[in-house]
């Protein structure tokens, strides 16, 4: 394993791909920015080509590669590369008024599901068995799915309060049907069996499409010659390590947002902020706290599926360097189209013929770019354009704030410049030095992170106890994900109290996090990725 | 007149349940899944008035008592409304005819329908609150002097706890206890009557029509459902705004605190107080009450129209609160005894929304 030397970020965006090498002290070497492609790797491929051929580095000293990639996310929305999973609920006799999978979208359940069972067992919210495990049923339903699934999702009524069921019928798993990929609800999501469940199942349906990505990712670094230790981004802003990842591709879904926040950290050293990062086609606005992205405490859809594992807290609007202006001046209308990485072809600028919000920042003043004087016929257009622009941001910026006061904002992503100097609700606008690469800087910070959300009930030990309890399973869950164990600190502790029940239970939400570290332990998933290349 | 419920039907409901539910109550959401899958299995659930069964007919009220919480763990099994009328049927002697919400309001508002479906039973087009209270003697039932007695509970296993309670609040407590004893929630039944008692007052009749006309003028209304809302429920809108402050804090398993919402538009320069007990209970601007428990204050998200529970309110969402008049059985003087401001701990006393607006609209 080598030793910390230089890191190479990359993460894909909707429309582009950025690449960037930081050195030890975090400074960044070089950097390079190409459209995402359609399916993605080739992208990689380019924007990885791009930074190694024009740097000039040595890049024979990149020692480690981190990956934020929509790989998980397309793989979801266009149901491709999904394994088939065998879905095993615990809870009978509740429970079965709703079946696994009953609200999914038709055509990605038969793409997804190998079967579906409910069988007797489950947690109530205080600790007890609901009904006795029932692990002959678990085995039944193996055998009738034997050979024609690539993975298991187990979820368990309350598995939130105690893994216990779950970690039962897993063992039962791997005695009848041998190795193959499980994944386990209490592991993944909160409490909301459904959500959970749900997620559970993606997360086992995406098992592969992690593997491939590290494998088409150690190939492109290998005609490089190239061969550094591989880390997944994963959505609080953090890295797995790759073993990790193949377990938990879920996690990958909505790193890229995650990554520009921790990039717009770094970038200005702030750790409590809002920040803003303009794309070509959407800008995500999302709240920096404690230095990590401020996770969202509603369930999120994927795909059509409802969800609710953690994910940045973002407003998302339609408004990005590209987007397309059309309508009169007096009502114009901003997108929700957009030029996307054609931006250098079609904007007025450029010499194109499409008005676009780029325009409308060079021709107020906010950008130079292109040829200024082929903005001026539209003029008053793009300023109308303009100052609706800044209307939207303004509230976007006011949804995701959770209470009055102005903060600063941190302008990223290469659309940013659309982003006035003042703005209401915003403090100061702070614009750092490689702004545009934020997302792939973000993904190269060496942090790794643990988390745990699940239900307390206070023992002896009263409310300090549960407290210590989650802060040690966090930091536990941090080093197993790769961190060293001499940095993990708890970077969040939340303890939120359960309405309408009366007795003392409380969900608490910790995580940990530290630098990159302890590499050792993925040494072996590592191995078994670079050796299948060939 | 009798209709079968389809799913666009039970989409719709399920939306109105949630408005119903006056921020209280618990996500209908699963209710509706529960509802549709039995639709997919048994069919679609009759619908039927009061004077569509003979006076003499017995009708079970039912739900669920106890954590929401819980329910979006520990789902349902579909089977446990059958449990309950088994039994009550062998206690009284008597033959259950139709199922009736207990509370229309939030989750509750479905889950009667599910277990009505799945025996072939109908459920009749009322329930016991027209909106979502906390506590079981809070109910119309209570109202018209209707015995509490039996009451059943039961849980998804089958276990099984007669009630014999001196009074409703006894009835509350008993089956509270059961409720965390099952595992937080268990589903109940009690206050069963006639037919004839429901149309002579035990009821609130028309709910389910009045939950259904509102998800359908939520799903359908062109450009400014909210106004549509108003129009089907004779409700007022109290302030359209942006939330600028949420205090919540849970005591003893209730949510209790207070939102503040800063009129924008024509509402610009308005505050609006919203005071919480896990339901909104009161609405007051410059210390006068706009509108208060049992009349209905609802709080919606301004671009959706969906209604907004007490626990996901938060800083800067563009809401609409909206008032609605309360069936009228809770303007007497034993509804406001038990359901009033002074119900809920507040020290004044209620006037109708519609005179506090000022609106004779």
């Amino acid at each position: 394993m080598p030793a910390l030397d230089f890191r190479l970020g990359i993460d894909v965006g909707g429309t582009n791909t950025d690449a960037v090498i930081l050195d030890r002290s975090d400074q960044v070497l070089a950097k390079a920015k190409v459209p995402t492609t359609p399916d993605v790797t080739s992208g990689i491929v380019a924007a990885l080509d791009a930074v190694i051929g024009t740097s000039g580095v040595d890049v024979s000293r990149i020692t480690h590669a981190m990956l934020g990639t929509t790989h998980a996310t397309n793989a979801v929305l266009e149901r491709r590369r999904l394994h088939r999973v065998a879905v095993i609920r615990i809870g009978a006799p509740a429970t079965l008024g709703v079946r696994p999978m009953f609200e999914w979208p038709a055509d990605l359940t038969a793409v997804v599901s190998a079967g579906a069972t409910v069988v007797a067992g489950g947690i109530e919210f205080d600790g007890r068995d609901l009904s006795p495990f029932d692990g002959d049923a678990v085995a039944r339903f193996l055998g009738s799915v034997a050979g024609r699934c690539d993975g298991v999702a187990i979820a368990s009524v309350f598995a939130p309060v105690s893994p216990r069921h779950e970690l039962l019928a897993a063992e039962i798993v791997k005695r009848e049907l041998g190795q193959l990929h499980i994944s386990l609800s209490h592991e993944i999501g909160s409490v909301g069996l459904l959500e959970r469940e749900n997620a559970t199942i993606l997360n086992a349906a995406l098992a592969g499409v992690a593997g491939d990505v590290a494998r088409a990712l150690g190939q492109a670094l290998a005609a490089h010659n190239l061969s550094p230790v591989t880390f997944f981004a994963q959505n609080d802003g953090t890295l797995m390590a790759l073993d990790h990842a193949l377990r938990y591709p879920v996690l990958t879904i909505g790193s890229g947002p995650a990554n520009s926040i921790r990039g717009a950290a770094f970038l200005t050293g702030r750790s409590d902020a809002l920040v803003a990062d303009v794309g070509g086609t959407s800008t995500d606005v999302g709240v920096l706290v404690n230095g990590f992205p401020r996770e969202s405490s509603q369930g999120v859809e994927i795909g059509g599926i409802r969800t609710n594992f953690r994910m940045p807290d973002l407003v998302t609007i339609a408004l990005g360097g590209g987007t397309v202006l059309s309508g009169g001046v007096g009502a114009v209308r901003l997108g929700p189209e957009s030029v996307g990485y054609r931006l250098r072809d079609e904007a007025l600028v450029f010499g194109g013929s499409t008005p676009t919000l780029t325009d409308s920042a060079v021709a107020t003043g906010r950008a130079r770019l292109g040829d200024p004087s082929l903005a001026q016929p539209a003029l008053r257009l793009l300023e109308a354009a303009s100052r609706a622009a800044d209307l939207a941001l303004a509230d976007a910026i006011d949804r995701v704030k959770t209470a009055k006061g102005d903060l600063a904002l941190i302008a990223v992503g290469g659309g940013s410049i659309l982003i006035p100097d003042e703005l209401a609700g915003v403090s100061e606008v702070i614009r750092p030095h490689h702004f545009d690469a934020a997302n792939a800087i973000g993904a190269a910070i060496a942090s790794v992170s643990g988390q745990v959300d699940r239900i307390f009930h206070f023992g002896p030990g009263g409310r300090k106890a549960a407290l210590d309890e989650a802060s040690q399973e966090a930091k536990d869950h941090a080093v197993a994900a790769g961190a060293d164990p001499d940095t993990v600190q708890i970077v969040e502790l939340e303890e939120i109290p359960l309405a309408y029940l009366t007795s003392p239970a409380v969900r608490i939400r910790a995580k940990a996090a530290g630098a990159l570290g302890g590499l050792y332990a993925s040494a072996e998933a590592q191995a078994g990725i670079h050796a299948s290349q060939h | 007149m009798k209709r079968l419920l389809g799913e666009p039907v039970l989409r719709s409901l399920a939306r109105g349940c949630a408005v119903l539910g006056t921020g209280g109550g618990g996500d209908p959401r699963i209710g509706l899944l529960l509802a549709l899958q039995a639709l997919e299995e048994v069919g679609p659930t009759e619908l039927v008035d009061l004077d569509d069964l003979p006076r003499d007919a017995l009708i079970m009220p039912c739900g669920m008592v106890g954590a929401p919480t819980v329910h979006i763990e520990k789902i349902e099994n579909g089977g446990e409304g059958a449990v309950l009328r088994e039994h009550l049927e062998r206690l009284t002697g008597r033959t259950v005819a139709a199922l009736m919400p207990a509370e229309i309001g939030g989750s509750n508002g479905l889950l009667p329908l599910t277990w009505a479906g799945r025996m072939g039973l109908p459920v009749v087009d009322a329930d016991g609150m027209g909106r979502a209270f906390p506590l079981i003697p809070q109910v119309s039932m209570h109202l018209a002097g209707i015995d509490p007695n039996p009451g059943v509970m039961t849980d998804e296993r089958g276990n099984v706890v007669v009630f014999r309670a001196i009074s409703g609040a006894w009835m509350e407590r008993l089956e509270r206890s059961a409720a965390v004893e099952f595992g937080g929630a268990g589903a109940a039944t009690e206050y069963i009557m006639t037919a004839a008692q429901a149309q002579d007052g035990a009821a609130v009749q028309g709910t389910f029509t009045l939950a259904i006309k509102i998800g359908e003028a939520l799903n359908t209304a062109v450009g400014d459902p909210i106004a549509a809302l108003v129009a089907v429920t004779g409700g007022l809108p109290l302030m359209i705004g942006k939330v600028t402050d949420v205090e919540r804090r849970t005591t003893k398993g209730f949510v209790r605190g207070s939102v503040v919402v800063e009129g924008l538009g024509d509402d610009a320069g308005r505050l609006l107080r919203l005071e919480i007990q896990n339901e909104n209970l009161v609405a007051l601007e410059q210390g006068r009450v706009l509108a208060s428990v049992p009349d209905l204050i609802t709080v919606l998200d301004s671009e959706t129209a969906d209604a907004i529970p007490t626990e996901r309110v938060r800083y800067g969402q563009r809401v609409t609160v909206i008032a609605m008049p309360c069936a009228p059985i809770w303007r007497s003087a034993f509804g406001l005894e038990m359901a009033g401001p002074r119900a809920f701990g507040y020290d004044f006393d209620y006037v109708p929304v519609e005179e506090l607006t000022g609106a004779s609209a």
